[in-house]
């Protein structure tokens, strides 16, 4: 029984770590969205690359930050939460 | 004569102490670091715990590689700048300058006037940071890929953009977060949501790039191994495939991902602190005060 136990509290983790990083889509998107815009400004003003590439790097790097959220939710998932969820099964029990 | 001597003498005890706590912990590395196979991602490893009244306290990694770095870094400064001369510059001087002249830049660009001393604090956030990710190029844990070492930084930022806010007195301070009225709790928590969000920008950048550079060399093993696998000896063990490929990735998570963090770290507590900082309100305030003064 106790097997089947941490056998789901596993599988759940890890199902939710890849549920977690569905939230990459978001920033995909969005990137996406900035570099189209930033390519189409400099090929309407050349003279201005480097402004605007600074500036498309520093509003990427703003818009990664939801999925850097979802990253850090499934390494906790991974790497932390099995661990601690083992630990209450077995102390709830009594072992 | 002699006194040439001994400057040559300085600048090579300085190059070395800029080197030595790098060799210093591939040694620490290679003597404590236990074999691993498969995949490992670890965070920092403990070398040693302080007993202390409320709670032990941790020597990390992380902790040892940032102190390197520092040293490092110190070092590499006091070198450049040494034998300044108005007359007959030289290449290191030059160097300086150069860094010295983009930071102020940078700084004159990004901020109001008020803040026109603040380049040797954007500069040393940049090379720290910079330097801490540039150190996985060395196989060693950066610092930045730890979130206490950059929690630290984004909460030495929040004092740096509250102290800036304060400048016009506490009821100022408490006006600025009832701006439209009904949003005040969004106003605090957005407040809050500053230091945690920087922190988790770029400690996580750092290591989803390392986790990322482990699955491919994992991935790579298993590949070379089902491919050349028939190759008599050790030959057939020998993970082929992990010779180069890895190296593409990690010019973009390596050296490419944490300059660009470094950079935004750096913009970012550009931007908040000239941004809190209430600048035509401060001098309003501060030429109200003169006159009081006077009278």
């Amino acid at each position: 029984m106790l097997e089947i136990a941490v056998g789901i509290i596993l599988g759940c983790c890890a199902l939710g770590a890849g549920a977690a990083m569905i939230a990459g889509i978001g920033p995909g998107i969005g990137e996406g969205n900035a570099v189209a815009k930033a390519c189409e400004a400099i090929g309407r003003q050349p003279e201005c690359k480097g402004s605007v590439t600074s500036t498309m790097l520093m509003g990427c790097a703003i818009a990664e930050t939801t999925g850097l959220y979802a990253l850090v939710i499934a390494i906790l998932l991974i790497f932390v939460a099995p661990n601690l969820f083992v630990n209450i099964l077995l102390k709830t029990i009594g072992k | 004569m002699s006194f040439k001597k001994f400057d040559k003498f300085i600048d090579f005890i300085l190059l070395t102490l800029a080197i030595a706590p790098i060799v210093f912990i591939i040694i620490l590395q290679v003597l404590t670091k236990p074999e691993s196979t498969g995949i490992t991602v670890e965070g920092a490893r403990i070398y040693f715990t302080i007993p202390m009244p409320i709670q032990p306290l941790p020597i990390t990694e992380a902790q040892v590689n940032s102190l390197a770095v520092l040293i490092t870094i110190f070092s590499l400064c006091l070198y450049l700048t040494r034998n300044m001369s108005v007359k007959k510059p030289t290449k290191r001087q030059h160097l300086a300058e150069w860094i010295v002249e983009k930071c102020d830049g940078l700084v004159k660009n990004n901020m109001d006037p008020y803040f026109k001393n603040f380049g040797p604090f954007i500069a040393s956030i940049l090379g720290l940071s910079a330097f801490s990710s540039l150190l996985s190029l060395f196989g060693l844990f950066p610092p930045t890929s730890d979130i206490n070492i950059v929690g630290g930084w984004a909460i030495l930022v929040f004092i740096l953009i509250t102290y800036y806010k304060f400048k016009c007195g506490p009821i100022h301070y408490a006006k600025s977060f009832c701006d439209p009225p009904l949003l005040t709790p969004l106003n605090i928590i957005s407040e809050i949501a500053t230091p945690i969000s920087m922190a988790f920008r770029h400690y996580g950048n750092i290591l989803s790039g390392s986790v990322i550079s482990v699955l491919l060399a994992t991935g790579l093993a298993g590949l070379s191994n089902l491919l050349l696998g028939w190759l008599p000896g050790f030959l057939g063990d020998f993970p082929f495939l992990r010779i180069g490929i890895p190296a593409v990735l990690s010019i973009y998570f390596d050296v490419f991902s944490g300059a660009l963090q470094a950079f935004i770290f750096a913009m970012l507590t550009m931007m908040y602190v000239s941004g809190g900082f209430p600048a035509e309100d401060f001098v309003a305030r501060r030429s109200r005060l003169s006159k009081a003064n006077k009278k």
